[in-house]
Formats: C-alpha cells, structure tokens, sequence
C-alpha cells in the first residue's frame, strides 16, 4: 500500500497481525482478531482503538471563541474552559462539511478533532474563514497520536494508571493528565455508545501509551469493530450518513443546531429548512432475517421508492440486523413498515426509535 | 479427498455421486466475520460456475459459485442460527450444501489441494 499515511502505532499493528486497509489516504487496522469479538469485548469490558488518523486542527488568539462559535451550528461559546462540544460544521447552503468535537482550552485557545477524510478540506474552510477573525489556524494532525479506551470498564482500568480523578471528568469534559507518566489530554468522549476516554498524546510517545494500555489488559479494536459500534449506538458516519447534500435537521442532529445563537456559517439556510420544514429524514430500520442493508441499497414502501440506506450491518449486541436511512416523509414514523431491495429482493424493514443500543455511555449533567 | 474450484469452493465426494460442498478456509479468512448463510432450497438444481447462494459477512456480501453440477440433496440447517461455523470450520463443520453429482467428471477439472495452496499463493 504505497503512498499511504501511517500513525505512529502503525508497526505496534503489523506486529499484533492486525488485517490492513487503506482508510481515508491512512493504513489502519482494520481488525486484529474478530470485528464481532472486538465489539463484545468493548460491551463488556474494554477495548483500545488507535484514531491517530483524525485531525488535529487548533485556533489560537484573541477571537477565538468568536470564530469557533461562528465556524460551527453548536454552541460553542455556550460551554466553559475545558468542555468540549460535537457538532456540524456547515458551508452556507447548510450542508454538512463535516462533524467534529471542538475543544475549549481557553478564551484564546482551542482544538477541533475532525475526520481524517475531511481534514485537508476543513483546514483550508476554516483558514479561509480565519481571516475575518483576529485568529491563527494551524493543522497539527501530524504532531499528535489519538487512543480511545472504550467501555463499562474503562474507567476503573485506566484509573489505575492515569494521575487524574476519572470519576470527577464529566461527559465531554477534558483535562490535562498522564497515563503512567506520558502527559497529553484526557478527554471522556468516545464513538462506541459506552463510557469511555480518549487520550490526545504527542505523537512520539503514542506508542508508550498503547503498549501500557495494552499490558494493563485492554485489547485493541480496529475499525471494523468501531464501525459497528458507532452504528449500534446510532452515531453517524460522515461520507456514509451525512454529506455537503444533507443538513443537520434532516440528518437527525437538530439538537446541535442552535439556530438562536448569533450569527455562524449556514444560519440562515438551516432557518429557512426549519421553517419550511424537512422533506425527508435519517432513520433507524431493524431489518427481518440476517441480511444486511449496505449503504445505496433502495427502500420501498408498498412499491414506491422512499429512500436508500446509508449505513447497515448485522448487530452482534441485538442479533438483528440493522440500518440507518434517508426515508421520504412521511414514511419516517416509528412502526412504519418499508422493504429494502437486498440484491433484488425485497427485505421488510421497520422504522425503530434511535439508538439502537445504548450502553454504558455517561450523559451530559 | 477435497477438490477446489478458482472461486474457492471446495467439493468432497462422500459416497457414490453424493457430494458436500463449502468455502475454503483462505475464502473464509477473505470474508471476515460472517453473519448470515443464506442457504439454497433443498432440491434446487446448481449449475457448475452459476452462482447458487450467498454469504454476507460484516464486510461484503459474496456470491457463492457451483465448483460442480448437480441437485441439493441436504443444506448444513445449524449455518441459520450459527453461521459463524463458516469461519470457524469451513472446510468440516462449516460445509453448505450436498448435492447429487449430475456429472462426476467435472470433478476432474477441479485443484487438488496442493494445486490450490499454489493458486491462491499466486493470487496473493
């Protein structure tokens, strides 16, 4: 696989065996063992993933908490020093660029995680942007390594090495700390709907994180099992879910836009789609049988073409298969009964409440 | 004593013109986790490198080819509920269908084992 980015765990995979794919310009591991043991074992107990590939992007200066406000549908200048927020970013038709966590160091100072597939194209939106703002816009996605310890145990297995209270970090909060002496940011945030951290190191000394993870007993996932994850818990994939042709309302995540807030980028497109009210929205399906709804397949109702999935996959943790799709008004009611054509046949579907499953996953105080 | 197709099946005979018919263990590993084995209806006629069946791992979904021709005679019934048997034995416990050979020479045609080791090398 020439050509491609590695994280600095890249050799600490090849010598676990791990399966490799090339994902979004980067040769991750994609599995190490099973995807299904992987995610029984982040359900259970804990699991580690190496997301090193995100982006790391930083504001810096005297408006930064103007601009990142601005930059995103969130509230950002809502939330204190040392909360973090998910959130859309919008361009101005209020299509979605991408979705990050912005992190709010200080009044001058703050970082947004973003995805690895979007990273170039984020950086030179927010620089462009950047120069109506008293702000400095650095990418520093290749200065730092990115581990998650992800489940019901993770807490309690990461106390013993971390020189922080885990039990007093709220759900997204962050903090500066060490894990068995290597200083970086501990953040309780996660992608898998358990309770969980994610660690920000400098990318040299990731590899001495991973491997005292490891010997403390948590066991590396790769992004099979993360995918699976995130769609149990009905966390949305950008490139899969949602994309510059949809908009946080119809996607599912009106809750992060806050369309009474001043001014930020999409505003007024996305009070405009309010108003008017959305024609068609994300859903989640429990499929009959095992098979599996991949992202494009189409979905009916009683013959009529609705929609087409985005996501979808057996669920290891409910033994049932399941999807999330763009349904056609007003077809999306929970109960609603659809058909999705599985390689040309047609499998009945039914409209169930999000999440699919919700584990050990804290929530906001 | 098994032979192999280029689509990595494999084909046993068992006695007489019956036959059992499965992926290879290189096919299962290619596949990942499998979660759903959706089996032929007993009695259908397959037709030697026609697609007959599928299998949907987390990965992908896979059509399977006939290695030979012939009638399903049996379908492994335990792949419904533990299709994971697929990975964890695909060439014994994890066998798809058995089928009434229609024409045992084409078994002829087939890899032996060592030939396919050599192929699938080759395929890299």
């Amino acid at each position: 696989m020439g050509d491609l980015l590695r994280t600095p765990l890249y050799e600490e995979h090849i010598r676990d065996k791990a399966k490799m794919v090339d994902f979004a310009g980067w040769e991750m591991p994609v599995q190490y063992t099973s995807i299904i043991e992987e995610v029984e074992n982040v359900r259970k107990d804990v699991g580690i993933f190496d997301v090193s590939h995100m982006g790391e992007i930083f504001i810096e200066g005297p408006e930064t908490v103007r601009f990142v406000d601005f930059l995103i549908t969130n509230d950002f200048a809502g939330i204190t020093y040392g909360d973090a927020i998910y959130s859309p970013m919008c361009n101005e038709n209020g299509g979605i660029i991408d979705d990050l966590i912005a992190y709010k160091v200080n009044s001058e100072k703050a970082y947004l995680v973003v995805n690895a597939s979007n990273k170039d194209k984020d950086f030179e939106w927010i620089s462009r942007w950047a120069k109506k703002f008293d702000v400095e816009v650095t990418d520093r996605s290749m200065e730092y390594g990115l581990i998650a310890i992800q489940g019901p145990n993770a807490e309690k297995k990461l106390q013993e090495i971390a020189d922080i209270v885990l039990s007093e970090l709220g759900f997204y909060t962050f903090k500066e700390g060490r894990i068995r002496g290597v200083k970086g940011i501990i953040s309780r945030t996660g992608y898998t709907g358990e309770d969980g951290f994610e660690f920000l190191v400098e990318w040299d000394m990731a590899v001495t994180v991973w491997r005292t993870l490891k010997e403390y007993g948590m066991k590396p996932a790769g992004l099979g099992a993360r995918d699976l994850l995130r769609l149990e818990a009905s966390y949305l994939l950008y490139g899969s879910d949602m994309d510059e042709n949809a908009n946080p309302l119809e996607a599912g995540l009106s809750w992060t836009v806050k369309l009474d807030k001043e001014d930020f980028i999409g505003k007024e497109a996305l009070q405009k789609v309010k108003a008017e009210g959305t024609t068609r929205r994300l859903v989640g399906m429990v499929l009959e049988g095992r098979n599996i709804a991949r992202h494009g397949y189409k979905i009916f109702k009683d013959g009529e073409e609705v929609g087409f999935i985005t996501s979808g996959s057996y669920s290891p943790t409910l033994g049932k298969s399941i999807a999330l799709g763009y349904v056609k008004k007003p077809h999306t009611k929970k109960g609603t009964k659809l058909q999705v054509e599985i390689r040309k046949k047609m499998v009945e579907a039914e409209v169930v409440k999000l999440p699919f499953y919700r584990g050990s996953v804290k929530s906001k105080k | 004593m098994k032979k192999y197709s280029k689509t990595h099946e494999w084909v046993e005979v068992l006695e007489g013109s019956k036959a059992r018919i499965g992926i290879s263990n290189h096919a299962q590993e290619e596949l990942g986790d499998i979660v759903y084995v959706d089996l032929p209806e007993v009695g259908k006629e397959i037709k030697k490198g026609e697609e007959f069946m599928s299998i949907e791992s987390v990965k992908a979904a896979e059509d399977i080819y006939a290695p030979v021709s012939g009638k399903v005679v049996a379908v492994n019934e335990k792949l419904s509920d533990t299709p994971e048997l697929v990975n964890q034995d695909a060439e014994g416990e994890g066998w798809l269908v058995e089928v009434e050979l229609s024409d045992p020479s084409e078994l002829d045609d087939l890899m032996t084992e060592e030939e396919y080791k050599k192929f699938v090398e080759q395929e890299g």
